[in-house]
């Protein structure tokens, strides 16, 4: 089998309860370590005591930031070029930053450590509401940054403003629309943590953590704890999901590796569930105010857009350096639009740092989100049909590879056969009349569409780095006498079944059984540069580094097979046999096919006493490193049916219909699985999910009591369709999907809420929508999601 | 305190601290670490062993409530070599990703077929409707245990 | 992850040994049963007893049965087994509108009637129910069984009449044939605390309301009741308008508190709107 529903190899493992996560790891002699953190949001540090901590039987070490400046290590880099505290020397600035850490002999000594650490705070005025961050009588929180006297990280702006201004001033019907993409976090179930081990004899660091960019780990410890690079091996094993949640380094990582050096043993910390959610990356945030100019036919003509991103404390976006907003400026989305423009404005707050994280594609997530929700708004203005007013404004087959107003090059779509798709599947027509019917009867039914262009597959190093690092993948194959290969890649499955999909890309290209292929990965001692699994970048940078690196294997198979067939290689074509056993490759003589050699034929000879003609290698393996001329830009057409109870306001969202288009599906049971990941993720995220701060700057989603992830129960059964128009520019034709759901879905839920108000005169509402949202909406007296509830 | 512990089929002998969680026991005294944990409110589920033959959330249990007691984990699926026909069915169906809930929703699935041999889509999400998974959207773990109750 | 404080264990062989030990370790001990509302506390250090009395083996404390006209729930009967309980749930259907949204089915396996009601949080379900049915505790100590009916149960937030030293033994609720009850709850998420809930009991004679039982939960309503609406129910036709008023006269005497699962007002209005729900659905029980 090349491509194709495969199950999964890693399978075998995890059904028995095989796997080995960052927590299964132990080693002879390890420590414990735990974190003390703030129980405020902002307060100067007076003093701290550990003494009666030190004095614990069972205590071997109690690291402060007083400990770490000594080191040079109280703060690192983060990866936007701020600084972020490793354990806080001179203030606290969100609740439940690192302020000390315990090493123990075992886990529950170290936690009962934690609290005979005696720290004196003063506490201060915190910073909640990014709104209110600029004031001028706001407390300014990064005092620590010489000649910082506000809270503003910066400003940035992206499109034509002329160009857009001149269209808004000119145009028939403009609508705007306030809205917040508020805090989330992505929640893996499986949290952050790492083992450390430090051999002080041989100058050896080994970091076992789950991290989704384990190079990027490595170079980064290099540059934060001054040690050799070759010295430093990261280890990724299995992670039990990340979703952008496990790209960063965290303070506790660092923690852990000051604990193995000043021990001299290796130290393990797992951090709990409510520290994940209080500490660790969290996403969106972005208070945002979009317009949209249109003709009154509803011809979209200009979006302009301005955003608020609360940053939190330290700014730690993991985005490609020269975009402040990730891929936000991406919002004119699947549309034909003259011109757009947008300002963003980063701001510090008393809150934990991230942004980036969560299937968010750079903060693409934001900008569907943005023009989606714009749409519909324009639609109610209108009185057009939403689903109408998509077709009219979608771009056309033939204006691919389209150049957006704001610079990006979308490489194919077809989107008007997906978006047909998806409403074929829903019985779109019949559901309006289902909803006509019931609103007679006052009953609340919506439907909701959302209709996305995805940009991934970060990215063209001339673009994009992140801390001055190309985002190219390396890629080494490596063909073993009996035919066998081992694939060597850098990016990190979080769950996202690498090890087949990519072992089938291998089997595709040389025309052997993918199960021949083992795929090795999460060990940097082990494998090539790359930057890691995150921003749907898998499959169209390492998957084409992948299949290049296998063409590479082929062309120096062909010149052996030349020389066991005597003939020139230019005589020879690559032959492919589909059988019930599988895909057979073999390079055969032109003209005379059945004078051919297989790739196990080969890969013996290769190692062989054949002798090689002059210039020719022997052996077969090769690597490469992929360097993406584009991003790709999957895309996709989702349609949401829910019901809401008048009388409480609870929705049920009784349909989900996605139809994704990623290009060519390598392994469509692995697509699909991603899809519908993604969907239940855009149920949370609209119905539930959220993290608000009380004004004091109290986390009131810290546990999963507070923080709501959605269950069986409040997912339907997904009901998926696909088309595919192939990456003109990927190897394969592939794009790349492990975001799209949670970037497409949010805003099909809402719409369909929306929708279902509208007798009411709503045109929007704020996630999430929970009930008591809901009701207070119908009530025309929302309140803000973002904050604690009045 | 000592503690007997009958888990999958062979009694385990410990001195432990009556504060150990049934997690922990089973991670960090026995080693089986297929059993996992994602928070500390009973909420997610991925510590989700049998207790005598019905799941429970190992994070809070205490070892010491289980003594005396059997404990089944992801681990004691698997008979004389024979996968179990849930182990089977999440492979077939790809009702895992990460695999971090699986062992959990793998326990909880038994425990169903157990006493409910074709349970309907609305029973099987209900049963599993206290964990968490991140991952899959419930679909195919749905299907996984459809597919589970015809093997 | 979070782990509790250090603390003594003993496991009571039976009721009055479990007294014994109650009596033994003195007032900072803790009784522990399905231990999902007292375990998690411990782990978050908010409760750190000194000793854990696990009366798991308490197999008396576990029947369900219908004794003397009397239904009687025993303290260590699993939400799951009450949830299965055919002679509970065909007397009082209640139970199972209750019982099927209480946390989640594997919690469900764990959790104790009793637990969940000497835990006394005022957003927890039975607590309503219980309130609705007009039940009675039972609860022994050392100068033996004591009854309190379940509306002076609870003496306010996390408080019981249980003293120290005393158990939960059972829950008796007359065995009324002819009854109607409902529960209905609304929760941002299954398996999420109560946003509000109310239960109700309906018994009708000579085409008016003979007896009504009104329970709510999470709304501040006082000993999880609403006397006054059910006041106003008794000796009237049951009907919509009967049924709404109710409602509204139950909102009007609850205190909700506002927090992240809503503000006050839509408590209140989830408190006539659900109070009148549950009578309807109790009516057409009957």
């Amino acid at each position: 089998m090349s491509f194709g529903r495969m199950h999964r190899k890693e399978d075998a493992r995890f059904i028995r309860g095989r796997g080995n996560y960052v927590d299964d790891v132990r080693l002879p002699g390890m420590l414990h370590g735990a974190i003390l953190r703030s129980p405020h949001a902002h307060a100067r540090i007076l003093s701290i005591d550990t003494s009666a901590a030190e004095a614990h039987p069972k205590v071997r070490a109690v690291i402060t930031g007083q400990t770490l400046a000594g080191l040079n290590l109280a703060w690192m880099p983060t990866l936007s070029n701020d600084v972020q505290a490793v354990l806080a020397t001179d203030k606290v600035r969100f609740q439940g930053q690192e302020v000390a850490f315990v090493v123990a002999e075992d886990a529950y000594s170290a936690r009962d450590a934690l609290e005979l650490i005696e720290v004196d705070y003063e506490p201060l005025d915190a910073v909640v509401d990014a709104r209110r961050a600029l004031d001028e009588d706001s407390p300014v929180i990064r005092d620590d940054l010489e000649g910082r006297t506000s809270n503003r990280i910066f400003d940035w702006e992206a499109g034509d403003r002329e160009r857009t201004d001149a269209i808004f001033a000119g145009a028939e019907v403009t609508i705007n629309q306030d809205m917040i993409y508020p805090r989330v976090h992505p929640a893996p179930l499986e949290t952050c943590g790492a083992v450390a081990d430090f051999d002080k004899v041989t100058g050896k660091l080994t970091v076992w953590c789950p991290t989704q960019a384990p190079h990027a780990h490595r170079t980064l410890y290099a540059l934060v704890a001054g040690l050799p690079e070759h010295k430093i091996r990261v280890i990724s094993p299995d992670i039990g999901g990340g979703f952008g949640g496990k790209v960063g380094i965290y303070p506790g990582y660092v923690c852990a590796i000051v604990g193995s050096i000043v021990t001299g043993r290796p130290v393990k910390w797992m951090e709990d569930r409510s520290e994940n959610l209080m500490a660790t990356a969290f996403a969106r945030d972005y208070h945002m105010s979009g317009e949209v100019a249109a003709t009154r036919d509803g011809v979209i003509q200009a979006i302009r857009v301005k955003v608020l991103a609360d940053h939190g404390a330290f700014n730690g976006t993991a985005q490609p350096t020269k975009f402040p907003a990730g891929f936000f400026h991406v919002f004119t989305g699947s549309y034909d639009l003259q011109a757009a423009h947008c300002e963003v404005t980063g701001v510090y707050t008393n809150k934990a740092p991230g942004g980036v994280a969560y299937a968010c594609s750079f903060r693409v997530t934001e900008a569907v989100y943005l023009v989606e929700r714009l749409i519909d708004v324009l639609a109610a203005e209108l009185g057009l049909d939403p689903a109408e007013l998509r077709l009219r404004n979608l771009l056309k087959p033939d204006q691919f590879p389209y150049t957006s107003p704001t610079g990006w090059e979308y490489d194919s779509g077809d989107y008007i056969k997906t978006m047909r798709m998806a409403m074929d599947i829903a019985g779109y027509d019949k559901l309006r009349a289902e909803q006509a019917d019931k609103r007679a009867r006052g009953e609340l039914m919506g439907i909701g569409i959302s209709f996305f262009t995805e940009a991934v597959g970060a990215g063209p190093r001339k673009h994009m780095d992140i801390l001055g690092l190309g985002m190219a993948d390396g890629a080494e194959l490596r063909v073993h006498p009996t035919g066998k290969a081992v694939l060597r890649v850098s990016c990190q499955s979080q769950g996202q079944g690498h090890e087949t999909t990519f072992a089938q890309i291998v089997g595709h290209e040389l025309g052997i059984p993918a199960d021949d292929v083992e795929v090795v990965h999460g060990d940097t001692d082990q494998t090539p540069f790359g930057l890691g699994t995150y921003g749907s970048r898998s499959t169209p940078v390492s998957g084409a580094a992948t299949a290049i690196v296998a063409r590479k294997v082929r062309e120096r198979a062909r010149l052996v097979a030349a020389a066991m067939l005597e003939c020139s290689p230019d005589d020879l074509d690559w032959q492919i046999d589909e059988s019930a056993e599988g895909r057979a490759g073999s390079w055969a003589v032109r003209g005379d096919p059945a004078s051919r050699k297989s790739m196990q034929e080969i890969a013996l000879a290769a190692h062989s006493a054949l002798e090689l003609p002059d210039g020719v290698e022997g052996h077969l393996d090769a690597v490469t490193v992929y360097n993406p001329p584009n991003l790709t830009y999957p895309f996709g057409a989702y349609i949401c049916v829910v019901d809401v109870d008048p009388g409480t306001g609870q929705v049920k969202v009784r349909r989900f219909v996605a139809v994704d288009d990623c290009g060519v599906r390598i392994n469509p049971m692995i697509v699909e699985g991603q899809i519908h990941g993604g969907l239940a993720d855009g149920v949370g995220m609209a119905l539930m999910q959220v993290m608000a701060f009380d004004e004091e700057g109290n986390h009131l989603g810290a546990s999963f009591m507070d923080y709501l992830l959605p269950t069986s129960m409040e997912c339907p059964s997904w009901e998926l369709g696909e088309t595919v128009t192939p990456s003109p520019h990927h190897p394969l034709g592939a794009k790349g999907v492990g975001e799209s759901a949670t970037v497409g879905s949010p805003p099909a839920v809402v719409n369909a809420v929306v929708d279902a108000l509208a007798p009411y005169g709503i045109r929007h509402a704020d996630m999430p929508l929970t009930p008591a949202n809901v009701w207070r909406v119908i009530q025309g007296d929302p309140f803000r999601t973002d904050l604690a509830i009045p | 305190m000592q503690v007997t512990i009958t888990v999958n089929g062979l009694p385990y002998t410990r001195e432990v601290e009556p504060r150990l969680l049934l997690v922990h026991f089973l991670r960090d005294e026995l080693n089986l670490t297929g059993t996992h944990w994602g928070c500390d409110t009973s909420n997610c589920g991925v510590c989700t062993v049998q207790l005598d033959g019905v799941p429970v959330k190992s994070c809070t249990v205490l070892a010491v409530m289980a003594d005396g007691h059997e404990v089944t984990t992801v681990e004691g699926l698997e008979r004389d070599g024979e996968l179990d026909a849930v182990q089977k069915g999440f492979m077939e169906c790809h009702g895992l990703q990460c695999g971090f809930c699986t062992p959990g929703m793998l326990l909880t699935a038994r425990w169903l077929l157990d006493r409910e041999p074709h349970p309907d889509e609305g029973t099987i999400r209900e049963a599993i409707s206290g964990q968490l998974c991140r991952c899959t959207g419930y679909e195919n773990i749905v299907k996984s245990i459809q597919r589970a109750a015809e093997l | 992850m979070q782990v509790p404080a250090q603390f003594e264990y003993a496991r009571a062989q039976s009721v009055s040994h479990a007294l014994s030990l109650l009596d033994r370790y003195g007032p900072e001990a803790r009784v522990v049963a399905g231990g999902h509302s007292l375990i998690p506390m411990m782990k978050l250090r908010l409760a750190q007893p000194e000793a854990l009395i696990d009366i798991n083996d308490l197999s008396e404390l576990s029947r369900i049965e219908v004794e003397g006209g009397e239904l009687v729930i025993g303290a260590l009967v699993r939400h799951a087994e009450l949830l299965a309980s055919a002679p509970a749930t065909g007397l009082f259907p209640i139970f199972q509108d209750a019982e099927r949204v209480i946390a989640d089915p594997i919690v469900r396996n764990r959790g104790t009637v009793g637990g969940s009601l000497c835990q006394g949080d005022p957003s927890e379900d039975l607590s309503a129910v219980f309130a609705a049915l007009r039940a009675t505790a039972i609860i022994e100590g050392g100068d033996g069984r004591r009854s309190v009916p379940i509306r002076d149960f609870h003496e306010g937030p996390y408080e019981t009449a249980v003293q120290a030293g005393e158990l939960l033994i059972e829950l008796r609720v007359p065995a009324t044939p002819g009854t109607g009850s409902a529960y209905v709850k609304v929760e941002r998420r299954v398996g999420d605390w109560a946003v509000a809930a109310a239960g109700a009991v309906l018994s009708v004679a000579g085409g008016v309301i003979e007896r009504a039982g009104i329970g709510l939960t999470a709304v501040g309503a006082e000993h999880f009741c609403a006397p006054e609406a059910e006041e106003y129910l008794t000796g009237r036709e049951p009907g919509e308008e009967a049924f709404a008023e109710a409602g509204r006269i139950a909102a009007e005497h609850c205190s909700p508190q506002p927090d992240q699962r809503g503000p006050a007002d839509y408590k209140r209005h989830l408190a006539a709107e659900l109070t009148a729900r549950a009578l309807r659905t109790a009516m057409e029980r009957i």
